[in-house]
């Protein structure tokens, strides 16, 4: 059985006046139908890039190479109108910021019913009627009077609510939420978590959650994907990951989350240094410069990704075998 | 040492602030003493940042006093404020945004000095400058390097020690890790307890994330719209919260969804602010209630902070 998106190989470079740089180095991932999919790293570590390159929204001084397959058919060299067929429809994006993802123009009801009429060849009047079933049903209140309104009128939280409604009008097969609650409050942050889950045990679509909160993404994840550097260094099921960290990396992240239960400290858990440039990065393992358990063997040979399909760790002295 | 047997350092007695017609303070009150680290803790728009420029007079208030050792911010006169600003210092969110992107980072550091001890010379202010860049963990090499080559991280430790270069009475720090990724935010609040420890500073912590502040203060402020809605020393803050906004706050915190529509709309300006989300309000919560202390040290400014309590 194929996965329903299989990313094999994919480098992402970006040309730059003082030369050529790689945000995302030979990665491969699949996402099965209806699992949710945690990609969590720091900023730079090209989380997000892979994801805009299976969406042929790159940046234009950048280039993808390798393999992006969604349901069996390749996205990397797919002309834009077959690209703009699948994405929106079996292909949804979700966005950080909701207010610039939003068209600042257009009413709410309009931006959702285009969706329906594009890709759905609804009527303009059904579509509508579609619009303001889903808005109800990702719990925006009064949706019918949220039809006429401008972006600018509703909160943050009511923003993102309505474009996980918009993502989802065409029963995408895979959405892909980009740093979903990142710009909300904590209070509306746990809402939008709750939505999604219950969006996706209602509608049963794969999710890929991407985030630098690894809390955001505990609450979600069937299974993880941490990223460094633009390659992905651990991958395991995600209370797995929690529990028994393999890669010094992750286990690092992990410690560093500040708590709020349990003893508190006087000084916080820090990892020395700081996430290298894509300029920067060696021969060997991109982690070894701030890893403890960092040997000579890490400076001069990169370390493969290594284990059964369900955990692995890219590391030549992983915390656990 | 008890700070509670010293007087206060800072006492903000009943601050309002107007952005024209529109307040976003409201009659705002606390103290803070020599060496404290107090956090303040608030979603966007609570009025946390409006707070911290207030205080030093980074934008006008229109009410109540800011007084610093005794004497009112508001009403001294603009050689005063000069003088007294060198003891009130502010770390800001934005690392790069918040350097002179013309100035190298020795000049960033040395304006201060240039300023507050215009008696030293030159060989001097290297001196100085040098001390404090290694103490802030950058290489004195990078002392003639511009903002725009450091990582945020790093732009950060500027800015800490452009702050720190005088030995402020206060630091104010106003979301000074929220846009850095999560395994460089513990090297600067470290950072920062280390000064703090070594200098005395007295640290004013605003932040969104209430992990993070649990572990570096010893009182927490709660804000809501515009309003301070508990005070209380940490322990009581995270352990037997009595407001109800402090409650959902630390829920949330804590991953638990509560959804209350609020559409939107602008915080209640009359009575209490949160009683259009509040699961206890009560038709006497139409009339705002003062901030009251509950029990030695715990203010709350709840109708029902008292039947909360048992």
């Amino acid at each position: 059985m194929t996965s329903l998106l299989q990313v094999a190989g994919l480098t992402v470079s970006f040309s730059r006046p003082t030369g050529s740089i790689e945000a995302v180095r030979q990665v491969s991932l699949e996402v099965e139908a209806c699992e949710c999919l945690g990609i969590v790293g720091e900023s730079g570590s090209g989380k997000t890039q892979v994801f805009m390159a299976a969406m042929g929204l790159l940046a234009s001084n950048a280039a993808a190479a390798g393999s992006v397959r969604f349901a069996g058919e390749e996205l990397l060299a797919a002309p834009r109108a077959r690209l703009n067929r699948v994405r929106g429809s079996k292909l949804a994006m979700i966005f950080q910021d909701p207010m610039t993802s939003l068209t600042p123009h257009l009413t709410i009801g309009t931006q959702m019913a285009e969706v329906l009429v594009y890709h759905g060849g609804l009527s303009w009047g059904e579509a509508r009627g579609a619009a303001r079933r889903m808005l109800a049903r990702v719990q925006v209140p009064e949706p019918e009077r949220r039809l006429n309104q401008y972006p600018h009128e509703l909160s943050g939280g009511l923003r993102q609510r309505v474009m996980i409604g918009m993502s989802l009008l065409c029963e995408p097969a895979l959405v892909i939420a980009d740093e979903p609650t990142t710009a909300l409050d904590v209070t509306v942050q746990a809402q939008i978590i709750a939505l999604l889950r219950l969006m996706r045990r209602e509608l049963g679509m794969a999710l890929v959650l991407i985030s630098h909160d690894l809390g955001v993404v505990a609450g979600l994840a069937d299974r993880i994907l941490v990223m460094y550097a633009g390659r992905i260094v651990e991958t395991a099921g995600a209370v797995d990951l929690f529990e028994r960290a393999r890669h010094p990396y992750t286990a690092e992240l992990l410690n560093c989350i500040p708590r709020l239960s349990g003893p508190r400290l006087d000084r916080l858990p820090t990892l020395a240094g700081q996430p290298p440039r894509p300029q920067e990065i060696g021969a060997g393992c991109a982690f070894a410069p701030r890893c403890p358990r960092a040997a000579e063997r890490c400076r001069v040979e990169r370390p493969e990704l290594q284990g059964d399909t369900a955990r692995q760790a890219a590391c030549h002295f992983p915390l656990l075998p | 040492m008890n700070p509670a047997a010293t007087d206060p350092m800072l006492r903000i007695a009943g601050l309002d602030v107007r952005f024209g017609p529109r307040q976003v303070l409201f009659d705002v009150s606390f103290e803070l003493f020599a060496g404290e680290t107090v956090g303040v803790v608030g979603e966007s728009g609570s009025g946390k940042s409006t707070l911290a420029r207030a205080i030093l007079r980074l934008i006008p208030a229109d009410k109540g006093a800011i007084l610093w050792r005794g004497r009112d911010l508001r009403s001294c006169d603009s050689s005063t404020l000069q003088r007294l600003r060198r003891e009130l210092q502010i770390v800001f969110q934005d690392p790069l945004g918040s350097l002179n992107p013309r100035m190298t980072v020795a000049d960033t550091i040395a304006e201060p000095l240039r300023i507050f001890e215009p008696g030293l010379s030159a060989g001097e202010r290297s001196v100085r400058i040098g001390a404090m860049l290694e103490r802030v963990g950058l290489e004195a090499g990078m002392a003639d390097r511009y903002p725009h080559e450091f990582s945020g991280g790093q732009c950060q430790r500027i800015g800490i020690a452009r702050a720190m270069i005088l030995s402020p009475a206060l630091l104010i720090c106003d979301e000074p890790v929220s846009s850095l990724d999560v395994s460089v935010q513990g090297q600067i609040v470290n950072l920062l307890l280390d000064l703090q420890r070594d200098a005395g500073t007295a640290l004013l912590f605003i932040s969104h994330n209430l992990a993070l502040v649990r572990h570096l203060s010893h009182r927490i402020l709660v804000m809501y719209a515009g309003r301070l809605i508990e005070i209380a020393a940490r322990d009581v803050v995270y352990e037997k919260p009595l407001h109800p906004y402090t409650r959902t706050l630390l829920a949330a915190a804590a991953g638990q969804a509560e959804f209350i529509a609020t559409d939107g709309a602008a915080p209640l300006q009359t009575g209490c602010a949160y009683r259009d989300r509040c699961r206890y309000a009560l038709p006497l919560c139409a009339a705002r209630p003062a901030l009251e202390e509950i029990d030695t040290g715990h203010f709350v400014a709840c109708h029902r902070a008292r039947e909360l309590l048992s």
